[in-house]
């Protein structure tokens, strides 16, 4: 058996760097984004024999899905460009980039070498009871290092409102195709996307899951929704204070770190009692900003308040 | 190896056929058409035998029940990219193979 999975993870690696290769240096834009994508895929892949689930999760739902469908809409908004190389095929540029990447991998060995052994597992295992939770990532993530989170979920909130700051959203052309396939598939699948998603969230607390999964897989139902030609209503006053999701988890971890306090604790620091049922409301939170996060990132500028018509594709 | 093991096994390796046939057919096929109609269906059925049989062989009504919603959602999600690829190809005026 431990041939085959060494067959398996030789073929795994190999597959990676190759599409690496593909994704960088293939002419034509569209496979190279397609390559990326499945990079992303088999990443995931990679983390799992890794033994690393959490990771996985957060590699298929953001890196293959929600870079993905980034990258496909910004292709699909750009003009058809020539299918011959990039710039990237230059010969001359090899020579700098070989010994730069060979570089890079030196030094990151070097790291990896270098880095404390066991770490710091055992310290949080010794922890967790007091954590609120059972699943050891979700207790680092959102109690024992929650200031990280904080200043992740504030560097997404900085991230949409700086995306909405450059001008309004840019509005689909006429679409390519009618087709009734795509707004059926939308219908269809989004409660299976909400299902998903709060079933991730629950599972958190005692299993590889989360937020951030959570929140990226209802992100990625919302984009679907929007590729099928639902309208985004994130502003304006007629549609109510949706937009307000959007700093839903930053002010939730502020209000957390600074109400303990007024427990008598010090910053950020839940009392024991309260710890699960804190890490779970920031949980819920954090993961409809992320969700409402990602879908504001995708539209690639403010939409517009007042909505003419039925539908984006009308 | 009790009974469920067997039949689990043999169902999953009835599926591998349509795997190999539906990618020789995406492989094989002149154009976007006739390897769409290869893979959609034969790579259905193959995930059908491979999910009732890692269903029999768990012998858990939980995980056929899982596995039952994977296959579905496969169904939908290969019927729905066969449809937007062909339709994309036609608006494209790609003409069938022999047309």
């Amino acid at each position: 058996m431990g041939g085959v999975v060494l067959v398996f993870d030789v073929l795994l690696a190999a597959a990676l760097i190759w599409l690496a290769w593909q994704a960088t240096h293939t002419p034509g834009l569209f496979r190279a984004v397609i390559s990326f994508i499945i990079f992303g895929l088999l990443m995931a892949l990679a983390w799992v024999r890794l033994e690393a689930p959490d990771i996985a999760l957060a590699e298929a739902a953001i890196g293959a899905g929600a870079t993905g469908a980034l990258l496909l809409s910004a292709l699909g908004r750009l003009a058809v460009t020539d299918e011959a190389g990039t710039p990237w095929q230059e010969r001359a540029d090899l020579t700098f980039w070989i010994p730069a990447g060979l570089a890079l991998l030196g030094l990151l060995t070097l790291a990896a070498w270098y880095l404390p052994s066991p770490g710091l597992g055992q310290e949080v295992q010794a922890s967790l009871p007091d954590s609120g939770v059972q699943n050891p990532v979700t207790a680092v993530l959102l109690n024992f290092r929650a200031f990280d989170t904080l200043l992740e979920i504030g560097v997404l909130l900085l991230a949409t409102i700086a995306i909405w700051s450059l001008g309004p959203m840019p509005m689909p052309g006429a679409q390519a195709i009618i087709s009734p396939v795509l707004p059926a598939l939308g219908r269809i699948l989004f409660p299976m996307f909400a299902l998903v998603s709060i079933y991730l969230l629950w599972r958190g607390s005692h299993a590889p899951g989360g937020a951030f999964s959570a929140g990226a897989v209802i992100g990625a139902g919302g984009i679907l929704s929007i590729l099928a030609g639902a309208r985004p209503w994130l502003t304006g006053s007629a549609y109510g204070p949706w937009r307000v999701l959007l700093s839903l988890g930053l002010s939730a971890m502020l209000a957390v770190a600074l109400g303990v306090i007024v427990l008598g604790q010090p910053f950020f620091a839940y009392p024991t009692h309260l710890a699960g049922t804190i890490v779970l409301l920031l949980e819920l939170a954090a993961g409809l900003s992320i969700a409402m996060s990602l879908v504001a990132l995708y539209l690639a500028g403010q939409p517009p308040t007042h909505w003419d018509g039925e539908s984006l594709r009308q | 190896m009790s009974l469920n093991h067997w039949l689990g096994a043999v169902l999953v390796i009835s599926g591998l056929p349509f795997f190999f046939l539906g990618t020789l057919g995406l492989l094989r096929f002149p154009d976007v058409y006739t390897r769409l109609h290869a893979l959609a269906k034969s790579d259905n059925v193959a995930l059908g035998f491979v999910c009732l049989g890692l269903a029999v062989y768990s012998g858990s009504l939980i995980t056929g029940l899982k596995l039952l919603l994977i296959w579905l959602l496969m169904l939908v999600a290969s019927a729905a990219g066969a449809s937007l690829i062909g339709r994309t190809a036609l608006a494209r005026g790609i003409k069938p193979w022999g047309v």
